[in-house]
């Protein structure tokens, strides 16, 4: 019960060639039916993202150098030179291959560490193979152990919670502050790639009321068209300040476009509810007086990447935290398929110890003509009863050793004392 | 010496701050339950210990004021408990349960003796301080989330969240939350006053005699429906409405103790 991983990242892969051995979901299918069909694998499971390509397999057993035979099919099945796909491939097996995967679901090995999305990329690659039937016991106990790590983590560390763009801890400290995001307005001053990205995880987060203004409209209309938003002529800017909760600006310009004065006017009209003012323009869109005024908040952008910079730290140290969850999960993985192997050893035993006794009572039972039926029967009987009790009982209780060491050793000299694998189909 | 009861009360409340502490700096799942059955045992043993107590002295267990003590962190423990089941929020527990475990070794402190004097009897008078208690209670919790929101509240303002900063609920969230307990406690001042005005028109024939324990009730009761108010004007929402709220409770402090034990004649303990 081998499980193969064979794959590509962003860590060992350059983009161009990432690209090039994706799968599309019909891609991914496909290729699993080919290593069933060609009897490389019995299990497949194709994980395609935009930063990885990876394809877990249990090989049939005893086939010959199935991490070879997988690395052919995928330069063959990417139309690539298997040179050009050789050095960029990692290769793990078992244990190793389990703990990648874990390492994958918990976000560790993502190029933004702690990021959540490829744990819903993992449970969609894993449904996708279970609906089209690619998986087995083993893949399927092995992709739920992955998205249970990836759950523990998130929920057991920190690894995950702290934002780490400037876009997105500025959404963050919204929340800090306003607490859920959907009963709150905002308002956008500039509609360059900056404001998109703060309004892109304002959407994530549930805002509904959202505005936006810009020196050439046009660009405000399209930001406001592409998140539900509405326009706001720029003429009528210090008139929008009354409105939100949170300001966003992104605009540039020599001298700030808020002062405290058109500031102070707006808090007084706006009945001193607090406002977030997030300023990632550079020079500083908003005069820094601001902050003084009471119930205001004002983030600019060095303030912001000061922020994202302890928190990426704050993210490296959980590391060793979800490690030590992935570990966890790894030792009740292998437990249960340790668990599996001795079944499979005990059922191997039990037949070659059927065969033997039938050859042994068919040789020494013909010489000995004066046995009735019954007591032929009966002998039978008896020998099945030692043998049971001399070989097969102990080896029984193989199933109840805790230690997973002394359990594997153990299958291991019964696989070797009676040539089980030698009598494999 | 303390009773087992008491003892083991104090553990858990101790191991659950501890746990709520650990909880905060490090978030896991482990400590974070660990807390909560923590603290719901200390609930269950202080129970006992309030019963107990009961036994010792033939009276319920409010009539001293170590007693009412015992039963002011009884109630600020299950208040709390309360807000964190409905919030779901677990960064307010290392601020309550210091109180409430300093509270409780204050009430626990010294054995309690029998009272010489009639015990004061009945279920109004019971309803009485019990409503009284869970509105200190509540003040309490409100004072603790005020002083957590102008924290989080100056944390924002100079941009040294840190890491404990990103813990915490949100202003909104904690301003919310303050108002409930406000709101709860005053509701229970209310009614726990008028069971008790009730209560002493039945025993003296009059509704009030002049007690100043009663009259820094009324006050605390007017500040608290002020804060209210004030708390959603222009002027005072936001931090002045927390530090008007902090404020408040020095009143509920200094009624619960200086008047409690030196002003009141009506009120007193022993």
């Amino acid at each position: 019960m081998e499980i193969v991983l064979i794959g590509l990242n962003h860590r060992t892969a350059t983009v161009e060639l990432r690209e090039r051995v994706a799968f599309s979901v019909q891609q991914a299918c496909e290729a699993a039916d080919q290593l069933r069909s060609r009897g490389i694998l019995e299990e497949t499971l194709v994980l395609s993202t935009c930063n990885r390509s990876e394809l877990y397999g249990v090989p049939r057993e005893l086939a010959a150098d199935s991490s070879g035979a997988i690395e052919l099919f995928l330069a063959s099945f990417h139309q690539l030179p298997p040179a050009e796909l050789n050095d960029s491939l990692y290769r793990h097996r078992d244990r190793s291959a389990v703990n990648h995967l874990f390492r994958v679901a918990a976000g560790l090995d993502s190029m933004l560490l702690g990021e959540a999305e490829i744990l819903g990329q993992v449970r969609e690659a894993y449904r996708i193979a279970l609906d089209h039937g690619a998986t087995g016991p083993v893949l399927n106990r092995m992709f739920q152990g992955a998205l249970e790590v990836g759950k523990r983590v998130r929920n057991e560390t920190e690894i995950g919670t702290r934002p780490v763009s400037v876009a997105f801890a500025g959404v963050k400290l919204a929340e800090r502050i306003f607490g859920r995001m959907d009963s709150h307005r905002a308002l956008i001053v500039g509609a360059g790639a900056t404001s998109e990205q703060v309004v892109r995880h304002l959407c994530d987060r549930g805002i509904k009321q959202l505005r936006v203004l810009n020196r050439t409209p046009e660009h405000a209309v399209d930001l406001a068209a592409r998140f539900g938003g509405d326009v706001v002529p720029w003429e009528n800017l210090t008139a929008a300040l009354e409105w939100p909760d949170l300001i966003v600006t992104s605009i540039s310009s020599a001298e700030p476009i808020l002062t405290r004065a058109a500031i102070e006017r707006a808090m007084a009209r706006r009945g001193n509810r607090a406002l977030l003012m997030i300023d990632l323009g550079v020079p500083r869109n908003i005069a820094s007086g601001v902050a003084e005024l009471y119930n205001t908040y004002l983030y600019n952008v060095d303030d912001l990447t000061e922020i994202v910079e302890q928190n990426k730290k704050a993210r490296e140290a959980e590391i060793p935290r979800a490690e030590a969850i992935i570990n966890e999960q790894i030792e009740k993985f292998v437990h249960w398929q340790a668990g599996v192997a001795a079944g499979a050893v005990l059922g191997d035993l039990r037949t070659k110890l059927a065969a033997e006794r039938e050859a042994f009572l068919r040789e020494r039972l013909a010489s000995l003509s004066n046995l009735s039926e019954r007591d032929r029967a009966q002998v039978a009987v008896l020998l099945e009863e030692f043998m049971d009790r001399v070989v097969l009982n102990p080896a029984e209780r193989l199933r109840g050793i805790p230690d997973l060491r002394r359990k594997l050793q153990n299958l291991e000299a019964l696989r070797d004392f009676f040539h089980l694998d030698r009598e494999k189909p | 010496m303390m009773s087992p009861y008491v003892l083991a009360t104090l553990f858990f409340y101790a191991a659950s701050l501890a746990l709520y502490i650990w909880n905060l700096r490090e978030p896991s799942r482990v400590a974070g339950i660990g807390a909560t059955t923590c603290l719901l045992l200390a609930l269950w043993l202080h129970y006992l210990a309030l019963l107990a107590r009961s036994r010792l002295i033939h009276a319920v267990p409010y009539d001293d004021l170590y007693g009412s003590l015992s039963l002011f962190a009884w109630l600020l423990a299950a208040t709390y408990l309360v807000l964190e089941a409905v919030h779901r929020r677990q960064a307010v527990g290392p601020f309550v349960l210091p109180i409430v475990v300093a509270v409780f070794l204050l009430a626990h402190a010294r054995e309690a003796q029998p009272i010489k004097a009639p015990p004061a009897q009945g279920p109004l008078f019971a309803f009485h301080v019990t409503l009284n208690i869970l509105a200190y209670s509540a003040f309490a919790i409100s004072f603790v989330l005020s002083v957590i929101y102008l924290l989080q509240n100056r944390r924002l303002r100079d941009h040294k969240l840190g890491s404990v900063g990103w813990r915490f609920p949100a202003l909104d969230v904690l301003e919310r939350m303050t108002r409930s307990s406000v709101l709860i406690g005053c509701g229970s001042l209310a009614a726990g006053m008028t069971a008790g005005f009730i209560w002493a028109h039945r025993l003296q024939g009059r509704y009030w005699d002049g007690d100043p324990k009663v009259v820094i009730t009324i006050l605390i009761l007017a500040f608290y429906v002020g804060y209210t108010f004030l708390s959603r004007t222009p002027a005072w929402r936001g931090a002045r409405a927390s530090a008007l709220c902090i404020f408040n409770f020095m009143f509920v402090i200094f009624s619960y103790s200086i008047v409690n034990r030196y002003l009141s004649h009506f009120h007193r303990y022993f």
